[in-house]
């Protein structure tokens, strides 16, 4: 059972990890507009070069 | 070398600054990012839309960037100060996308949803929590004994209740709030619920015993901050097209002193000033012309459509516009005293009436809450009385509270309200009120107001065809050099016709009167009926007459807008009563009427009248859904059991009603009745689903058989049956 002492560990810091990302996306702005944001990879407009 | 090279002068702040007249010294500049123009684009509708949209935006001269929003069909624009939100509207009118200015002072406030951004964040916590501890859990239900559950049951313990206290802090505030007025809401039975899960779960914890509600009381939590979530982002979606009535008033106007103009703020302004009001511009005050002619479009706040002719010594109203000629004007009446004002107050009675509907949802609670605890209250003495162990009826009452606790409830409303806000909002209409879809239910009394609502509120001219090409011509020649919207609707559609403008000299508007010009020699001349020396009808009609032959009449009718005929055989087709009320004169009125087939009909009536017949109609039981746009519509559209304004109303109607109509076509408006009833089908749906669950539930958790595994299956499985339930509005 003292496998336990590394899992329990484990999993709580990759759940940890996952808020914290989530945490991130939030501050960042990208739950604005999932619509629009879904659509802009479609558009070819800035395929050719990073958008300045 | 190069310091010899010669300075710049100290630049502006900004190129826009520079750009002014007079420098930056006697401006003071606004920051950066100040001028955001937000527009609303209901039109818009994938990545192509997005790209010729923000291209287009980006080529006009003092945009800085422009950003469009799919999600909530918006665009926020950075421009430099001086460009304003009607030229990037004429821009997007050209691309082909219809454009409506939001009040971006309003919508500054919303920008960033710190709130939702919040609720966002505990349901993120929440979540991970709920997700760990079920890991434990679910260890602990296949059979993990003795010193691993006590293990498992510390860890959760110790996840449970920072999340806990951090993610469920909204209930928390909620409860306190109604327990502190001495009410009952949703919420007391929730925080109970979790309360009571915790305190238990951590004693049985101590004692080693086998059951903890850790996990129920995080799912609990999680599953009705998703409700609360799904709730608060409707609301912010619709809140953000609302802007206030203030508004509409011109904050600034011009005064004439001692025979300069200077531009003062409408607050300073004194009974007596004399104010100049330019061509399209709005009445500031109340007042009366001392100089100047010129026409006056009342149509927003009477529905006249007919512009009225203005002359030195008429009364004017703060909000008419200005058509054709400068006007110079003595205020009579300012601010609080303003014809706009009095009818600000009307609104405002009327809307403290409104606050008697009583959501489904309240209801329910109302009921619910203390049924909850009177059932928990009676298991826990009951049990203490049988087995007298408090330590077995804690639990049991625990228990019930837990799998009573309203779960699916809480996610009945909010989940089918998104799902059919997010349906209407596709089609085009913005729900601002969170009861307005209840309330549309059971409309069965539709008012329609005429100018602007079952028609677009500009003229269309009629039998042009019958007119000799040549004269059409000298007509289009002249109509284009007024701005008059009698003439703009001529020109358009003379230019539609293929007609180009006949060789017309020196043409001058004579404001007031009409357009004339020379052809060849001849006098030609466009106008008034009385100015051409023939007869006026009761028809809104143009006279055209060339050199010395009689005038030619030029009739006009209003336009109606698309979708008002399908509109109301929808809605007469389901069995409601179609009415139509309007301030315009009886033949206009009653032209339209019979051509929409609306039986019930009544002309010429004032902002009062209007309010009081739908009290009369709202006296005999009947639930009236009134649509309008203007600012005589609005106490009517307050007083009415839900309403919806066009996007091209008046702010102060859009304020005043329930739901905004996004583009031109009307169809939508019967579209939403039918999805309103369908909604209020679901959460009724819904209600029964949630009680049926309880119906099984209770007697197990009563009798003490309800273990942690079967509370968290229950609870999972009715929360996701609701959703899904809501989700088949789509």
């Amino acid at each position: 059972m003292s496998i336990l002492s590394y899992l329990i560990p484990i999993s709580l810091g990759l759940g940890a990890l996952g808020l914290v990302a989530f945490i991130y996306t939030v501050r960042s702005n990208q739950y604005d507009d999932p619509e629009g944001d879904s659509r802009r990879i479609l558009t070819g407009e800035w395929d050719d070069h990073p958008k300045p | 070398m190069t310091a010899a090279l010669p300075r710049p002068a100290p630049a502006a702040a900004c190129p826009g600054c520079a750009a002014m007249p007079g420098g930056v010294a006697d401006v003071a500049a606004p920051a950066p990012g100040d001028d955001a123009i937000a527009l609303s684009l209901p039109t818009i509708h994938c990545q192509g839309c997005i790209a010729a949209v923000e291209r287009g935006l980006a080529a006009h001269p003092g945009v800085r960037s422009a950003r469009v929003n799919l999600t909530l069909k918006r665009a926020r624009i950075e421009t430099d100060p001086g460009v304003t939100a009607a030229d990037l509207v004429t821009v997007l009118d050209g691309l082909g996308y219809e454009a409506h200015e939001l009040d971006s002072g309003t919508l500054a406030a919303t920008q960033i949803d710190a709130q939702g951004r919040a609720l966002l964040l505990r349901l993120a916590v929440a979540g991970f929590a709920m997700m760990n501890v079920m890991l434990l859990s679910v260890s602990v239900w296949s059979g993990a004994g003795d010193a691993t559950r006590d293990l498992f049951h510390w860890i959760s313990a110790a996840i449970a209740f920072p999340a806990i206290l951090y993610s469920a802090q909204p209930f928390f505030r909620s409860a306190w709030s109604a327990l502190s007025v001495r009410r009952l809401n949703m919420d007391v039975p929730i925080v109970l619920a979790i309360g009571l899960a915790l305190v238990t779960s951590l004693w049985e914890t101590t004692l080693s015993g086998e059951h903890a509600y850790f996990d129920a009381a995080l799912a609990l939590t999680f599953f009705l901050l998703a409700g609360r979530y799904l709730d608060h982002r409707t609301r912010v979606a619709a809140r953000s097209a609302a802007s206030e009535l203030a508004a509409l008033e011109v904050p600034r106007a011009s005064r004439l002193r001692d025979g300069t103009e200077e531009e003062v703020a409408i607050a300073d302004l004194a009974v007596g000033d004399l104010l100049r009001v330019r061509p399209g511009g709005r009445m500031p005050v109340d007042g009366e012309i001392v100089e100047g002619r010129s026409e006056l479009d009342r149509s927003l706040l009477t529905g006249e459509t007919v512009p009225v002719a203005a002359e030195p010594g008429q009364r004017v109203s703060a909000g008419e516009v200005n058509l054709t000629g400068p006007l110079v004007i003595r205020a009579s009446a300012v601010g609080r005293d303003s014809s706009l004002h009095r009818m600000a107050d009307l609104v405002a009675v009327a809307e403290s009436g409104r606050g008697n509907y009583t959501p489904l949802a309240d209801a329910a609670a109302r009921l619910y809450a203390p049924g909850v605890h009177i059932l928990s209250a009676l298991s826990f003495l009951g049990w203490l009385a049988w087995s007298g162990d408090l330590r077995v009826a804690l639990n049991i009452a625990a228990a019930v509270l837990i799998i009573t606790c309203p779960c699916a409830l809480g996610l009945a409303v909010p989940a089918v309200t998104t799902a059919a806000s997010g349906r209407l909002f596709r089609r085009g209409l913005l729900i601002k009120h969170e009861t307005a879809l209840e309330r549309l239910a059971d409309v069965d009394t539709v008012v329609f107001d005429k100018t602007g609502t079952l028609t677009m509120g500009m003229p269309e001219p009629l039998a042009l065809d019958t007119l000799p090409r040549a004269d059409l011509a000298v007509a289009l020649a002249l109509a284009e050099g007024s701005a008059h919207p009698l003439s703009r609707a001529l020109a358009s559609a003379a230019r539609a016709r293929g007609v180009s403008p006949a060789p017309v000299t020196d043409i001058a508007e004579r404001p007031g009167y009409g357009t004339e010009g020379r052809l060849d020699g001849r006098p030609v001349r466009l106008g008034r009926a009385a100015w051409l020396g023939a007869e006026a009808g009761p028809e809104t009609a143009t006279w055209l007459a060339i050199g010395d032959a009689p005038a030619l009449e030029i009739r006009f009718r209003d336009a109606l807008r698309p979708g008002a005929a399908d509109l109301v055989q929808a809605l007469t087709a389901a069995g409601k009563q179609v009415l139509l009320i309007s301030g315009d004169s009886d033949r206009a009125v009653a032209a339209l009427a019979d051509r929409l087939a609306i039986a019930d009909r009544t002309a010429g009536a004032l902002p009062a009248d209007k309010a009081a017949r739908i009290a009369a109609l709202a006296a005999e039981g009947r639930k009236v859904l009134m649509v309008g746009d203007g600012l005589n519509d609005t106490a009517a559209l307050a007083s009415a059991h839900v309403s919806i304004s066009p996007a091209s109303a008046l702010d102060a109607a859009r304020v005043a009603s329930d739901i905004v109509l996004l583009g031109n076509d009307l169809s939508p408006i019967a579209d939403a009745c039918e999805t309103a009833g369908t909604a209020t089908r679901r959460i009724r749906e819904n209600f029964r689903i949630a009680t049926a669950y309880n119906v099984i539930a209770v007697p197990l958790a009563v009798a003490g058989l309800a273990t942690p595994l079967v509370a968290a299956l229950a609870m999972s499985a009715s929360s996701l049956t609701v959703s899904l339930n809501a989700l088949r509005l789509r």
